[in-house]
């Protein structure tokens, strides 16, 4: 079967053989746009694992509207580019009726000018920069007010941290966060001198220099806390170099935006214990359903593997859109989407995220403190936060608001009263 | 006179034939002006593999011809495409911004107007000022011009200074590569103005276009590839024919030599690799608004690796070797990764393409240089019997391989 | 150690009579604190405890700092308890210290105080633990001081110095009480006296007592300062320290003066003021430029709408009439002065410490290029071959390293296997490819540089095959964890020491190895002149083998090495591939110490970059790449060129 859908699907994109699949007509089919080969083939592989669990999960129990539904998984391959282009060969030659995808933002800009263009529905799965509403994207990963911002107050309310270094990888979540915070962090009297910026390129491993700034920034007696947005691989070699500069989480704490199960399984988290991450999912959230999850995924992948954020993310998106399509009638794009604002779904840490009808979730916000088997010991839980699209803390942001029920706006000014854009800015 | 020079090349009347053929099958099966056959982002792919063996005729014409293996020219394609993606964005953000400002109570200032389009091109990276690389922005026919003019000053400064200090070979070969991953680093800076990792995105929506749909717009581009390759085949193919041509080959054959001939060896180098630089600048500007984005990623060294890669595939040193070698290593490499090939079951071992093919790619690169050093364009000797005639004894190749083979003979 | 001293209190606390619960009865008056614990709330209930003067209070706040105790969801008591075995929980009444029975987790809430409030606890235990006889509990409490001074352990800890015993101990709590008392004690000479005594010490914690000494506030004043002001510096408006307009937003942000019509406040005061499509007698459809604008405000002016906007004139004036001033916050200027005395000696103490780190730092940098590229000097530089798959063989070092570990649990062991195991994985590797291509391919040396580029993509899949895309963990054992720590400014991880030495190591093998032994000589001899060498009876075939085999066999063993220090993923390798090539080009083919000074330099120009602009390693990058590309334009032949018949062509 598997064969056959391939060859055919294959020969369909080349363009060679204009018939359509018979199979088609009675299923559901939905794009996995995750790359699986690459760079981010690390990630976002664990992301097209899940959504083929929930997919089968769910035929398992009827499908939806009476359908089976299918997945059609195709690799980007961590291009950029390539991104878009799968987009439009998902929507126009497999006719996909929903998406699931993307994890760097920039692979989501790229996609977002094709899904806006061909009417798609995409759903986001991680943890993003913030600054975008469009109204084919349900961004289901947390903007910056539902982990950054919640985050550096735990920092200044139960840390006292009063000087901070802001360390992250070069590129638009980091950046775009860091400025976020530092204006925040101006807007709570911390001084221009107290915040530290410090940006290293992917996969960046000689970190005993800037270790060493960090230590450095202890001189004026203040207490120095460490917010990074390191991406991927670099953690490895910075959490080494700090483990190995003996800095414990009681002298210079570390909460990380990018570090999750996950990525600790690729070191040894004996020195790093009570460095802190902050994120709306642990895999030790203690719930029925999250045990029921965890246990579903290890059945399917392994018993080494671990949960993360990203797929709770996932979880709570598809079985909203299940809901969505379910109560619309329909996988018509425009129907589903409205459909979806105001959608509940469980968390699986608990309490009930809903779909806003600026497209973002609200969602609790967890801070974990790093165990030395890999987990997070989960000492902070708020109640839902709702995610805001547009920041408060930016000057140029602070006008825009996003409201695609009322306002069919994705980026409305409330101060001249008018939208500045339908289509997204990319 | 041009008549001769159509005569002696018989090969440039097949090629544009083959071109003209093809684009107007493309044109006729397309969604936008023929029977819909093949879908848009098809029609993007294959406009894309144009601009390719577009990058890969000037690459024959810098390697295969000259001799010099530069590793870095996608730095130049790269470029033109961020020049031309300056405009495309400037120009959409600025009619967005102005339809949204005419709505404010009291008119703009022209002031006001650069500093919205700055936060909204900027706000991306954290950032609303427009950088001094902007300055020609609003203008498509400055950043035209660019689209040539910087991957061209780029060659002729690095060019100059290289070729000025007699760097050649493989030491070419790395700083060529330098210099690309060193673009490449400059662009990942969010302070370098070009947004980063982000790069220019949306590229494929042409400002004030709205609409009209994809499928047509990609036909246009399609067309402008192929028309950009047709006279760059052109173009090549009169600067390899005659006296100029015979001086490169002979640089790449032994340049001490031609050296002491009297020809101002450093002259003919540097006119090659700004030419070619120039062209590979036009393929990036037509290829990245079908792409639809350009990142620094685009220019990473590996990328100018896989245009040698092709190009010695498809066969050095002659022009349609490349075509070839970009056309078909590029398509099938999409078709593999794409997932749409069939898994193939080997007893206990399921052999899945998209996991493998990079490894058949790379052992295929290997037997390509060990067997067959002529590629594939070395088939097509063998079928119309204009094989070469054998001059000299081993199969040794460019560069130092003239060197080689006298300290064989001796 | 620290459960064995819970039990002994235990134990004594068996002995007691049984009371009636008065620290239950503290708990549960604070129990909604104590349950939603919060470093800005938490502080009455830990004082409660503390000030009870009940001999359990120690037990209680370790107990709660340690995250082991438990509240009984169903009458809300709280309990320490003890994980049995059997996963369910021990509780252990805090009054009596008997046990008072066992409980299921679910039925139980464990309360897990965050590191701020285990912070406060801390704090709240030093009176305790200052004094206490296990000298662990001491070090702990003292820890506690150090991380967080606070006014009230000051009398505590001088009282303590007296009677300590352990000299470690006492030294750093007299050390602490110094720093103490410069932050809190009210006497002006002993805060001088402490001042004195801790001049030249470089930690960084003298230095966060001292410079909160001297803080200082920017201040402006229409006449002179008030005479009892303790004052830093007088500042001259206009100079760099404070430009003009710095110094008028200090006049307006000190309610001396009107602020300054901003654009947005011009646009503001437009929008504010349009009536009839007019602005101050300007047609709004007009107010597309500045100038316009200032017409329109000045038409408002006049009509009284808005206040006049402040003049450049005016404003410079105003700043010509005031005084500007950084004065301390601390009031006493003998303090200040000695306190500015003692951080002068210490800056620059540090500063010069701070580049010897640098030095460091850059040395292992260096020894970590040096390590890639020796592998590279030797296929590249003396055989001449482009080897592109040198990164890989890096990569197959590193993953043997992996694999090794997984077989052989014990770290050193592991390590000490994982090194020649990674030799000779990659020597065979490297003996096949020279065997299967590269040995076809030396008189094209531009064809080995892609060929081999495609062995390097193939066996970066094939890694990717076999051990996924996620980085795999390779740790270095215990003894190589840590840092060499010479004083607060200057330390370097063992791990970059241990590297260092390995690279010595290979420098030494590699000299050894080239002058001194028939295979070195033997290869020096083929590469020269492969023809004449064969005429002497020696097999080019075979030293080509062995030799490139060997530098692979070498970059495996780099592998190993840079796995520890960073991460292992299939693209390990290839982070490694450019820089090494550069550092061989740079230092001069065909010559170790040209390589081993490219490396350095490489290496130090790094680190030099990332001083000069420490928020961006990138640049620091790119600029390093765009400098080798300049210095190869000027010494094509690198830094140590060959001369004469051995530079080949």
């Amino acid at each position: 079967m598997n064969y056959l859908k391939s060859t055919l699907a294959g020969a369909l994109a080349l363009g060679t053989l204009s018939l359509p699949a018979a199979a088609a007509e009675d299923t559901i089919k939905i794009g996995v746009l995750h790359s699986l080969s690459g760079t981010m083939a690390i990630s976002e592989t664990t992301l097209k694992d899940t959504m083929l669990m929930l997919i089968d999960e769910q035929n398992a129990k009827g499908g939806v509207l009476g359908k089976q539904l299918e997945a059609v998984v195709v690799d980007p391959a961590s291009d950029w580019p390539l991104f878009a282009e799968k987009a439009r060969e998902l929507l126009t030659v497999q006719d996909v009726d929903v998406m699931f995808g993307c994890w760097t933002s920039v692979s989501r800009k790229s996609v977002l000018p094709v899904i806006e263009e061909l009417n798609g529905l995409l759903f986001y799965p991680v943890q993003y920069e913030g600054e975008e509403s469009s109204k084919n994207v349900f961004y289901t990963g947390a903007a910056p007010n539902q982990q950054a911002i919640p985050a550096t107050d735990y920092f200044l309310e139960e840390l006292g941290v009063e000087k901070f270094a802001l360390l992250g990888t070069d590129y638009v979540y980091p950046r775009t966060t860091n400025n976020i915070l530092e204006s925040y962090l101006k807007g709570k009297g911390i001084a221009e001198d107290d915040i530290f910026v410090n940006y290293t390129p992917f996969g960046h491993s000689d970190w005993s220099k800037i270790v060493a700034d960090v230590v450095a920034l202890g001189a004026d007696g203040k207490k120095v806390g460490v917010i990074s947005t390191i991406n991927g691989d670099a953690n490895i070699g910075f959490y080494k170099e700090l483990a190995a500069a003996g800095i414990s989480a009681d002298d210079i704490p570390v909460v990380a935006f990018s570090v999750g199960e996950e990525e600790l399984s690729g070191l040894d988290t004996a020195n790093l214990v009570g460095h802190l991450a902050a994120w709306n999912y642990f895999q030790s959230a203690e719930s029925e359903m999250n045990d029921e999850f965890v246990a579903a995924w290890k059945a399917k992948m392994g018993d080494e593997r671990v949960t993360n954020d990203p797929m709770e993310a996932h979880f709570i998106g598809f079985n909203m859109w299940v809901n969505a399509v379910e109560a619309a009638g329909t996988t018509e794009v425009d129907a589903v989407s409205a459909a979806m604002i105001g959608q509940e779904y469980p968390n699986l840490t608990g309490g009930t995220s809903v779909m806003l009808p600026n497209h973002h979730l609200a969602k609790p916000v967890l801070i974990g403190e790093i165990q030395d088997d890999g987990q997070f010991d989960i000492i902070s839980q708020t109640t839902e936060v709702p995610g805001d699209a547009w920041t408060d803390f930016l000057p140029e942001s602070a006008v825009l608001k996003s409201d695609w029920k009322d306002l069919g706006c994705g980026m409305y000014n409330t101060e001249t009263e008018s939208c500045v854009q339908i289509k997204s800015n990319y | 006179m041009k008549n001769s020079f159509l005569m002696r090349n018989p090969s440039i009347l097949i090629f544009l034939g083959l071109l003209a053929l093809f684009t107007l099958a493309v044109t006729l099966m397309s969604e936008a002006t023929g029977a819909g056959l093949i879908s848009t982002s098809f029609v993007k792919t294959l406009g894309k593999t144009l601009c390719l063996c577009l990058i890969a005729i000037a690459m024959d014409l810098v390697w295969g011809y000259t001799g010099i293996l530069s590793l870095g020219h996608f730095a130049f394609f790269g470029l033109g495409g961020y020049m031309i993606g300056m405009w495309l964005m400037y120009e959409r953000t600025r009619q967005i911004v102005e339809t949204s400002l005419a709505n404010a109570e009291i008119p703009p200032t022209a002031q006001e107007v650069v500093d919205a389009i700055g936060s909204q091109i900027f706000g991306v990276v954290g950032s609303s000022d427009f950088p001094a690389v902007w300055a020609f922005a609003d203008s498509l026919t400055m950043q035209l011009v660019l689209v040539v003019a910087v991957p061209g000053v780029l060659a002729l400064v690095f060019g100059w200074l290289a070729f000025r200090s007699r760097v050649t070979g493989v030491y070419l070969s790395i700083l060529t590569q330098a210099m690309t991953l060193a673009l490449a680093l400059y662009l990942f800076q969010n302070d370098s103005g070009l947004r980063g990792n982000n790069g220019l995105s949306g590229l494929q929506n042409l400002p004030g276009a709205d609409a009209i749909p994809q499928s047509v717009v990609s036909i246009w581009f399609f067309w402008a590839s192929a028309l950009a390759l047709g006279l760059s085949y052109i173009l090549a193919a009169f600067i390899v024919s005659g006296k100029f041509g015979s001086v490169i080959r002979g640089i790449r054959d032994d340049e001490a030599r031609v050296r002491f001939l009297g020809y101002s060896v450093e002259g003919y180098k540097l006119f090659i690799f700004v030419i070619t630089a120039m062209i590979s600048g036009i393929a990036g500007a037509l290829y990245y608004p079908q792409a639809g984005i350009i990142n620094p990623a685009e220019i990473a060294p590996i990328a100018s690796i896989y245009l040698a890669v092709w190009v010695a595939i498809g066969g050095r040193g002659r022009l349609y070797g490349a075509v070839i070698g970009a056309a078909v290593v590029s398509l099938v490499s999409t078709w593999f990764t794409g997932g749409q090939v069939p898994d193939l079951p080997l007893g206990g071992y399921t052999l899945k393409w998209v996991d493998w093919w990079q490894v058949l790619l790379g052992l295929s690169f290997v037997l390509v240089t060990l067997f067959a050093p002529k590629g594939i364009g070395g088939l097509i000797d063998l079928l119309d019997g204009i094989r070469s005639p054998n001059r000299h004894g081993a199969a040794l190749g460019p560069d130092s391989g003239s060197l080689q083979e006298r300290e064989a003979r001796e | 150690m620290r459960q064995l001293l819970i039990l002994f209190s235990a134990v004594i606390l068996l002995a007691l009579p049984a009371q009636a619960g008065p620290v239950q009865d503290i708990l549960q008056d604070h129990s909604a604190l104590i349950t939603k614990s919060s470093r800005k709330t938490i502080q009455p209930a830990i004082d409660a405890l503390a000030n009870s003067n009940l001999p359990q209070a120690q037990i209680v706040l370790q107990t709660w700092q340690g995250k082991d105790m438990w509240l009984r969801i169903e009458d809300g008591l709280f309990f320490r308890g003890n994980t049995l075995p059997s996963k369910a929980i021990q509780l252990i009444d805090f009054d009596s210290g008997e046990a008072a029975g066992e409980a299921d987790k679910k039925a139980l809430k464990q309360l897990k105080p965050n590191s701020g409030v285990r912070a406060l606890i801390g704090t709240a235990l030093v009176q305790f633990q200052l004094i206490d006889p296990d000298p662990a509990r001491r070090a702990e409490a003292l820890a506690a001081i150090e991380r967080a001074p606070d006014a009230s352990t000051l009398l505590p800890l001088r009282a303590s110095i007296e009677g300590e015993t352990d000299l470690g101990l006492k030294a750093r709590k007299i050390r602490t009480e110094r720093l103490q008392t410069i932050s809190f004690d009210p006497d002006e000479a002993a805060r001088i006296a402490a001042l004195d005594a801790i001049k030249g010490d470089l930690g960084v914690d003298v230095r966060a007592a001292l410079n909160p000494v001297l803080t200082t506030k920017r201040m402006v004043f229409a006449g002179d300062p008030p005479a009892d002001m303790n004052i830093a510096r007088r500042l001259k408006p206009g100079a760099d320290e404070l430009t003009d307009k710095q110094a008028y937003d200090l006049i307006v942000a000190a309610n001396l003066g009107a602020p300054r019509l901003t654009p947005d406040a011009l646009r503001t005061a437009m929008v504010n003021n349009a009536a009839d499509g007019m602005v101050g007698g300007v047609p709004v459809a007009e107010l597309n430029t500045q100038a316009a604008r200032e017409r329109a405000y000045a038409g408002l002016v006049t009509a009284g709408v808005v206040a006049a906007a402040v003049t450049d004139a005016e404003a410079a004036k105003a700043v010509r009439a005031h005084r500007f001033v950084d004065v301390y916050d601390e009031p006493s200027q003998a303090v200040t002065d000695a306190a500015s005395a003692t951080l002068d000696a210490i800056e620059t103490k540090v500063a010069l410490n701070q580049a010897l780190d640098l030095g460091l730092d850059a040395l292992s940098l260096g020894s970590i290029y040096f390590l890639a590229a020796i592998g590279l000097a030797i296929t590249f530089g003396v055989m001449g071959v482009i080897n592109m798959a040198h990164g890989e063989f890096i990569m197959m070092g590193a993953y043997t390293g992996y694999v090794v570990q997984q077989i052989i649990p014990n770290y050193t062991v592991s390590i000490i296997v994982a090194i020649p195991m990674a030799f000779v994985v990659t020597f065979a590797a490297g003996v096949a490819m020279e065997r299967l291509v590269i040995r076809w391919l030396y008189s094209r040396p531009l064809e080995t540089l892609l060929a081999t580029f495609g062995i390097s993509i193939a066996l970066q899949q094939i890694a990717k095959n076999i051990f996924g895309t996620q980085a795999r963990p390779l740790t270095s054992p215990g003894w190589l964890d840590g840092a060499w720590v010479l004083n607060d400014v200057v330390s370097i991880s063992y791990i970059r020491i241990a590297i260092f030495v390995l690279a010595l190591i290979f420098l030494g093998f590699f000299l050894f190895l080239m002058k001194k032994t028939r295979l070195g000589l033997e290869t020096r001899a083929v590469t020269q002149n492969p023809r004449m060498a064969a005429s002497m009876g020696i097999n080019p075939d075979r030293v080509n083998m062995l030799t490139f085999g060997l530098g692979s066999g070498i970059a495996g063993i780099a592998g190993v090495a840079i796995g520890l220090y960073a991460k292992v993923t299939s693209e390990l390798g290839a982070d490694y591939i450019v820089q090494s090539f550069m550092t061989v080009v740079v230092g001069g083919v065909g010559n170790i110490w040209g390589t081993l000074l490219g490396a350095g330099m490489i290496g130090g120009l790094q680190k030099g970059i990332e001083w000069l602009n420490p928020s961006n390693t990138l640049a620091a990058q790119t600029y390093m790449i765009i400098f080798i590309i300049v210095f190869i334009q000027f010494r094509p032949r690198g830094i140590i060129a060959l001369k004469g018949r051995a530079a080949g062509d």
